[in-house]
């Protein structure tokens, strides 16, 4: 995942198809260095994927050590992206509409998950529930822990998925014309209504892209979730187990499973996008 | 209806300036101004689309200044026609409904009939994207009418419309404003337009109300040199009376009927100016004698730039008076007009 993913979701204006000029001998460069970059991305994969063998993939799903730990990164995944969408449109929403002092600041906070090392997304969120701070003791009152546990994991996924989506869901709400708001003001509808009639019906592929986005991201996370929560482990923590205790042949299997389990869950959220006749 | 007073917006890059502005119920009227003018935030404001830095608003007697858009009954309409692109024209239409009381909604026959009028029934299940710019404004219209709003706002209706659309939607304005009790206040920098649509003009320059009257006086008698320029009198000069003529670009004439005080500008509509090549003027035309330095043909009119001693005239001919008269860039040629045709302010 990069930071300028806001091109990877952009709605085609429709098939123009590629159309060459005569001697365009700058369009083969283009080619040339993008197969490059292609293979540098497919080629480890496709290895990892074809290495195992099929009687390894099967017996790897059987395990329910390896079933449970990718459920447990599916779905805490999951709740990290919807906690982003709860949380994170509003904030969109501000930053895409109105202008304010210090809102460079703000956009730059927002980014300062992106950045900073994984690990220490941990240590800090460590620190700040652990006993030693007040924040800490509240929740331990409460029966809230981090340390170990899946609300643990789905703090630090939705720590360093946030910011995809909500730059995702900012160049959404930026693309609806506020002179359509102010139409809908102008019907009768209230602030509220204008948004859930009018800005969200405009931007929800935005809105999905930056949910696909967020909980891809969070499901990629191991640095940050190794040191908040070794147990219990997510997939990535267990192949990082197996491959430090068995090797490569005993990681490969579940990263493998992982990548599968990512890539069809991906690929139904987009086909459920899909058939809406609608395309603002 | 409306009543606005001493209305200011301040923001870094614009001002309005102190606007004052009463709009009767059932009147048409137009606010005029070149792009930029802030003719569109007077709009805004008085909707409440945006927030007033000092002033007040009423509609329909009640103190809207500080109320929500919402809760206005003010109807808005684009230039851009904003249609909710998701939407289907009836679905368009309909959108404001749900917000009126059910005892207040317009009846099912009602909202047919303006369907009908605004000619929209064949495109009613159609999404705005596939629509021409007529039929877009007309759905435009039909989505604000529907709530049956006390006022409605037309931000510049016209202007993003071929000229074949714009006809059309100008007549069904003149149509709406006939057969429905609401006011209108239209926004525009086509004067034609608004003279023809509207009984009462604002002139608005720079963020402040120039002259405010009847469209025809608007037209005659413009009170600044800005709104003379803007209603088509092309020259304009300084000027000044003494006794009982009007002196002005080394010209002096009768002074024409009107004029009250000491006016310092005088204009000339360029369509009152005749030329010719010899000096054959009947007593009371006034005449100069100049070179045509420039002739641009515009449509179905020549304009013609006629440079004399002390001052450039700017004069229209049609195709006819041109080639009767044969005139050419660079001819010398005799100008001359009625002391009627004066305009001193």
């Amino acid at each position: 995942m990069s930071p300028s993913h806001e091109n990877t979701c952009r709605v085609r204006p429709g098939g123009e198809g590629i159309r060459l000029l005569p001697g365009n001998r700058f369009f083969y460069l283009n080619g040339f260095f993008s197969v490059i970059i292609l293979l540098f991305i497919l080629l480890p994969l496709l290895r990892m994927v074809t290495q195992p063998s099929l009687t390894d993939l099967l017996a790897t799903i059987r395990d329910p050590e390896v079933l449970a730990s990718l459920w447990l990164s599916i779905y805490t995944a999951g709740a990290a992206a919807f906690l982003s969408l709860l949380f994170g449109t509003p904030l969109a929403y501000l930053l895409a509409r109105h202008e304010f002092i210090g809102k460079k600041l703000v956009e730059s906070i927002i980014d300062l998950p992106i950045m900073i090392p994984h690990p220490v997304v941990g240590i800090a969120l460590l620190s700040l529930a652990g006993r030693n701070h007040w924040l800490g003791k509240v929740m331990a009152s409460l029966g809230v822990t981090i340390m170990g546990s899946v609300t643990g994991i789905i703090a630090v996924m939705t720590f360093v998925g946030l910011p995809f989506y909500i730059n995702s869901a900012k160049a959404g709400f930026e693309g609806v014309p506020v002179r359509f708001e102010r139409v809908a003001r102008s019907l009768g509808a209230g602030p509220a209504s204008a948004f859930f009639r009018v800005t969200v019906p405009l931007s929800w592929r935005h809105l999905l892209c930056g949910v696909i986005l967020c909980a891809a991201r969070a499901v990629s996370e191991f640095g940050a979730v190794v040191i908040v929560a070794y147990h219990p482990m997510i997939a990535p923590v267990l192949m990082f187990e197996r491959f430090t205790a068995y090797g490569l042949k005993y990681s490969q299997p579940v990263a493998v499973w992982l990548i599968l389990a990512c890539l069809g869950l991906f690929l139904l959220m987009r086909l459920v996008a899909r058939p809406m006749r609608r395309v603002p | 209806m409306i009543a606005v007073e001493n209305l200011s917006v301040v923001w870094p890059e614009f001002q309005l300036r102190e606007i004052s502005l009463h709009i009767e119920r059932g009147e048409f009227f137009a606010l005029l101004g070149p792009t930029g003018a802030g003719k569109t935030v007077v709009l805004e404001s008085i909707a409440g689309l945006v927030r007033p830095t000092s002033g007040s608003i009423r509609v329909a007697g009640r103190d809207v200044t500080r109320l929500a858009p919402e809760l206005r009954n003010i109807g808005i309409v684009y230039q851009d026609y904003a249609l909710f692109p998701h939407l289907t024209v009836l679905e368009n239409i309909r959108f404001g409904l749900r917000y009126v009381p059910p005892t207040d909604r317009p009846a099912p026959s009602w909202l047919d009939g303006l369907i009908d009028l605004l000619d929209l029934q064949r495109i009613l299940h159609r999404l705005p994207l596939n629509l021409s710019g007529g039929e877009k404004q007309r759905a435009s219209l039909a989505r604000a009418l529907a709530v049956q709003p006390t006022v409605l706002l037309l931000d510049e209706p016209l202007a993003a419309l071929d000229p074949r659309f714009r006809d059309e939607i100008r007549h069904t304005l003149k149509q709406l404003h006939e057969q429905f009790d609401i006011t209108l206040l239209m926004v525009t920098h086509d004067f034609d337009e608004a003279r023809y649509l509207a009984g009462r003009i604002g002139v608005l320059c720079n963020g402040r109300l120039e002259q405010v009257g009847p469209a025809a006086e608007v037209f005659q008698r413009p009170a600044t040199p800005f709104v003379a320029g803007f209603v088509g009198m092309k020259n304009i000069f300084p000027g000044r009376r003494c006794d009982d003529r009007l002196e002005f670009a080394g010209l002096s004439c009768p002074l024409p009927g009107e004029v009250v005080g000491n006016p310092d500008h005088v204009a000339l509509r360029p369509e009152d100016i005749v030329l010719r090549h010899q000096a054959s003027f009947a007593a009371p035309m006034v005449t100069c004698h100049g070179t045509i330095e420039r002739i641009v043909p515009a449509g179905f009119w020549h304009e013609c730039t006629v440079r004399c001693d002390a001052a450039r005239f700017s004069a229209v001919l049609s195709r006819r008076a041109m080639v009767e008269g044969g005139f050419q860039e660079g001819d010398m040629v005799f100008l001359g007009f009625e002391p009627a045709a004066l305009h001193a302010f």
